[in-house]
C-alpha cells in the first residue's frame, strides 16, 4: 500500500464551494497537500473549517456547488465516507461521539480490518492486535482499563481526543485531517496528543491540522500555514504566519485580501 | 453532491431466512374447534380423564370470554372456527424411537435451521426436545439427564409417565380463566415440553427446545411446565423460526415456571417468528402467557428473551414473588421492523417480604413498526422491605416507528423501595458516521451501536445464545437506518 513517494500529491482541492442548508459556507477553496507534509488551516470561528473537514470525510448534509477534490488521485467526492476512511482517509473528530456498550478495542479491530481488507491483507486477531493497541496506548499515557470501555463512553474531552490520536496511530492513515484536536487539552495532554501526531510523520503521509490556535503548532511544526477565513483561503506561508496571526489576530489579513 | 446519503430503504428488502416449507404428510384435523376436536385431541394423544376434563373446562370457560384488545397493536378479527387445532407428523402413531426413527425431511430441515440435533446436541450438551408443528419427534440425552434424576420430556410423555405431577402443577401458575388465550390454550394445547428437578439436583446440561410453526393454517398451542424442586438449578433456552406464510398464524402458547424453596429458573428465548414481509402482510400472532412463581424462600427465577420476529407480539414473562427474599428478574431486547408490532413487558408481583425484582428492556423500532414496553411492578401490603429497579430504553432507527412506554407501578407497602428509568434515543447519524469514519460498512455501524445498545441483555444470554442473538438483530435490523 505504500508506493507513495515524498512529494507526491495526496489531496488536491480545485475551486471548492460548498452549501449547508442553502448558505454557501465554503466559495472556492483550493489547496493542494503533499506526502510528508504537516498542514495547518487557521481560522477565526464560522470560516468553514469543520465544513471542509467533515466534507472531506464524507458526512451527508453538504452539496458542493462546484469545484473538484482528489485524494490519491481518484475524485474523492464520488466515494462514499466508509470507502474514503478505508483508502487511508481519517478524520480525529472535534467532538468524538459516545457509542455506549460498543467496546473501544471493538470498535477499532473492526476498523483496522475493513482498511486492511481494503488493501487486500489478512484480518488481524484479537491477540495481535491487543500487542498493537498496547504498544500505541502506552505512547499516547492510555490506562489499560481503556479496554474494556465503551467508545468514549464516559471519557473526559481530553481523553476523548487522546483516543482519536490512539485510532489514528493504529489506522496509520495517508492523510491524517485533525478537527481542533487541540480544544480543551490541558498543556500535558496537548503535548502527549502532539507527540502521538509526530511520531506519524513519514515520507508516504500528510497531516492537516485544523486549529484555532498556534499553540499546537509549537509542538507539532507544520510545513505550510493557511488562513481560512469568508469560505476560502486567503494567504498561505510558513509558520512563521501562524505566529503572526497569534500577534495580530485575523481582521488584517481579511483586510489585505479584500485590498488585493 | 458530497456524499449521497445511501437510499437506506432500498437496503430493506432483507428476506426471511428461514422462509422454507417442509413437504411432509401431515396427520391434521379440519379446521373448527368444538368439544368434539378437543376429545379428539385428547384421545389421539391418549390422555387420562382428568385431563379431557380440565380441557373442556378450559374451553367452556374459553366460550364466555372476549378477545383481549388493550394492547398497543392491530390486527383483523380472528376467526377461530378457521383454525386447525391439531396437526401431527404421519409417523407419529407409533413415535420414533431414536434419531433413526426421524423422518429425514424433518432432520433436513433442522439442518437448514442451523439445529442439526446429533451434531449440535453433542458438540454443544444440550438435550433438545424438538417440537415440530405438535408433535415432538426426538428427545436425546434423556440418559444422562435421567441418571441426575432430571425429567425432561414432551408434554404428552409427562403426561403418561408422571401424572401426578402434571395433574398437581398443571394450570397452577397460569389457570385457564387467566385470560383468553391461556383459557384457549388450556383446551387445545397438543404438546411443549416438561421439566422437573428433583431436590437440591443442579441440572448437568442447559436444556434446549426449538418450536417451529410449519403446516398452513395451523395455530399451534405449546404448554411448557417447569417445576424446579428445592434447591435445584435449571437454565433453560427456546429458540422458534418458522417458514415463510402469507397467511397469519396464531401461536397463543403457556408456560409455567415454579421454583420450590432455593430453586432457581433461568428461561431464555431467541423468538425468531415470521414477522410478515416488508408490507406487513403474513406473519405470527404470538400471543403468549408466560409466567413463573417463587414459591419458596430464596428462589430465584430469570426471563431473559430477544424477539426479533412474529408480526405481533403479546407477550409479558411474569414473576409472581411469594417466598421471602426470592428475585424475579426479565431482561428483554425487542426489536421491530417493518409493520411488526409488539406489545411486551413484564409483571413482578411482590407478595413475599424482601422480595426483590430487576427489569431491564430495550426495545428497538425500525421502519414503521410500533414498539411498546408495557410492565406493571405490583408491591402487595405482606411485601416489606420489597424493591424493584426497572430500566426500560427506547432506540428508534427511523422516522416513522413508534416506541411507547407504559410503566404501571402499585406500591401498598411504604417499605418498598421503587425506581425507574426510562430513555428514549434516535440512532444516531453521529454515531454512524463516526463508524463509517472509521470504515465500517454502514450495516457493521448499524449493528454495532445495536448491540451495544443491548449489551447488558445479551450478557444475560448464555454463550451460544448471545451469539445466535447478535446474529439475529444483525439480520432482523439490516438496512433499518432511515
Amino acid at each position: 500500500m505504500s508506493s507513495i513517494a515524498k512529494g507526491d500529491l495526496i489531496l488536491e482541492i480545485a475551486d471548492l464551494a460548498v452549501e449547508v442548508q442553502g448558505r454557501l459556507i465554503l466559495d472556492g477553496v483550493s489547496l493542494a497537500v503533499r506526502a510528508g507534509e504537516v498542514h495547518a488551516i487557521m481560522g477565526p470561528n464560522g470560516a468553514g473549517k469543520s465544513t471542509l473537514s467533515q466534507l472531506l470525510a464524507g458526512r451527508s448534509g453538504y452539496e458542493v456547488k462546484r469545484g473538484t477534490v482528489r485524494f490519491l488521485g481518484e475524485d474523492l467526492l464520488a466515494l462514499p465516507a466508509e470507502e474514503r476512511a478505508r483508502r487511508g482517509l481519517f478524520l480525529g473528530f472535534q467532538y468524538p461521539v459516545e457509542i455506549p456498550g460498543v467496546n473501544n478495542v471493538y470498535l477499532l479491530k473492526a476498523a483496522l480490518n475493513a482498511q486492511r481488507r481494503q488493501h487486500h491483507l489478512p484480518e488481524v486477531d484479537a491477540f495481535d492486535f491487543l500487542g498493537l493497541v498496547r504498544d500505541k496506548m502506552r505512547l499516547m499515557q492510555i490506562d489499560e482499563s481503556f479496554l474494556g470501555r465503551g467508545v468514549n463512553e464516559g471519557f473526559s474531552g481530553g481523553e476523548k481526543k487522546r483516543n482519536e490520536i490512539l485510532q489514528m496511530m493504529v489506522l496509520e492513515p495517508t492523510l491524517a485531517i485533525l478537527d481542533e484536536t487541540d480544544s480543551g487539552l490541558d498543556i500535558d495532554a496537548l503535548k502527549v496528543v502532539a507527540n502521538g501526531v509526530n511520531s506519524l510523520r513519514r515520507d508516504d503521509r500528510a497531516v492537516v491540522l485544523v486549529t484555532h490556535y498556534q499553540r499546537l503548532l509549537d509542538h507539532i511544526v507544520p510545513d505550510r500555514v493557511h488562513v481560512l477565513a469568508g469560505g476560502r483561503i486567503l494567504k498561505s506561508g510558513d509558520r512563521n504566519l501562524a505566529l503572526e496571526l497569534e500577534r495580530r489576530g485575523y481582521d488584517w489579513v481579511r483586510h489585505e485580501a479584500s485590498a488585493a | 453532491m458530497a456524499s449521497k446519503p445511501q437510499d437506506l430503504d432500498s437496503l430493506v428488502g432483507q428476506t426471511y431466512r428461514h422462509g422454507f416449507v417442509t413437504d411432509i404428510d401431515s396427520d391434521t384435523v379440519p379446521p373448527g374447534l368444538d368439544e368434539d376436536v378437543i376429545r379428539l385431541i385428547s384421545r389421539k394423544k391418549g390422555e387420562p380423564a382428568f385431563l379431557v376434563d380440565w380441557r373442556l373446562k378450559s374451553f367452556r370457560h374459553w366460550q364466555t370470554m372476549r378477545e383481549p384488545h388493550w394492547a398497543h397493536v392491530r390486527y383483523p378479527p380472528i376467526d377461530y372456527q378457521a383454525i386447525s387445532y391439531y396437526s401431527a407428523p404421519r409417523a407419529s402413531s407409533e413415535g420414533p424411537k431414536s434419531l433413526a426413527d426421524v423422518d429425514p425431511k424433518l432432520l433436513a430441515t433442522y439442518d437448514k435451521l442451523g439445529v442439526p440435533l446429533h451434531e449440535r446436541a453433542r458438540l454443544a450438551g444440550v438435550a433438545v426436545d424438538a417440537v415440530f408443528d405438535s408433535v415432538s419427534v426426538a428427545t436425546t440425552f434423556k440418559a444422562r439427564l435421567a441418571e441426575a434424576g432430571v425429567i425432561f420430556c414432551p408434554f404428552s410423555d409427562a403426561v403418561r409417565e408422571h401424572p401426578a405431577l402434571v395433574e398437581q402443577y398443571l394450570g397452577s401458575v397460569v389457570p385457564p380463566t387467566d385470560n383468553f388465550f391461556a383459557a384457549l390454550n388450556s383446551a387445545v394445547f397438543t404438546d411443549g415440553s416438561f421439566v422437573y428437578l428433583p431436590k437440591g439436583v443442579r441440572c448437568p446440561m442447559e436444556l434446549s427446545t426449538y418450536f417451529r410453526i410449519n403446516a398452513a393454517k395451523t395455530g399451534q398451542f405449546e404448554r411448557t411446565l417447569i417445576i424446579a424442586d428445592e434447591g435445584s438449578h435449571v437454565s433453560y433456552l427456546e429458540g422458534c423460526t418458522a417458514p415463510m406464510r402469507d397467511e397469519n398464524q396464531l401461536h397463543a402458547a403457556v408456560v409455567e415456571l415454579v421454583a420450590l424453596a432455593d430453586a432457581n429458573i433461568k428461561y431464555s428465548t431467541v423468538q425468531n417468528w415470521y414477522p410478515g414481509d416488508e408490507h406487513g402482510v403474513g406473519g405470527i400472532y404470538n400471543f403468549v402467557t408466560k409466567r413463573g412463581e417463587c414459591r419458596g424462600a430464596n428462589s430465584r427465577i430469570s426471563w431473559t428473551q430477544v424477539e426479533t420476529g412474529s408480526a405481533i407480539t403479546w407477550k409479558y414473562p411474569s414473576c409472581v414473588l411469594i417466598g421471602e427474599n426470592s428475585v424475579g428478574e426479565f431482561y428483554s431486547v425487542a426489536v421491530a421492523n417493518h409493520y411488526q408490532q409488539a406489545d411486551t413487558g413484564t409483571k413482578m408481583i411482590h407478595v413475599g417480604r424482601n422480595t426483590r425484582s430487576t427489569i431491564v428492556s430495550k426495545g428497538i423500532s425500525a421502519g414503521q413498526a410500533q414498539n411498546s414496553y408495557r410492565g406493571l411492578v405490583k408491591i402487595l401490603a405482606s411485601a416489606d422491605g420489597a424493591r424493584n429497579y426497572t430500566q426500560c430504553d427506547s432506540l428508534l432507527m427511523s422516522d416513522r416507528c413508534g416506541a411507547h412506554t407504559f410503566p404501571y407501578i402499585e406500591v401498598k407497602n411504604p417499605t418498598a423501595t421503587v425506581e425507574h428509568e426510562a430513555t428514549t434515543s434516535k440512532i444516531g447519524e453521529d454515531q454512524l458516521f463516526y463508524c463509517l469514519q472509521r470504515g465500517l460498512s454502514q450495516e457493521d455501524a448499524v449493528n454495532m451501536i445495536v448491540s451495544g445498545f443491548c449489551k447488558s441483555v445479551f450478557k444475560e444470554l448464555p454463550m451460544e445464545f448471545a451469539v445466535e442473538a447478535q446474529n439475529l438483530l444483525a439480520v432482523s435490523l439490516e438496512g433499518a437506518v432511515g
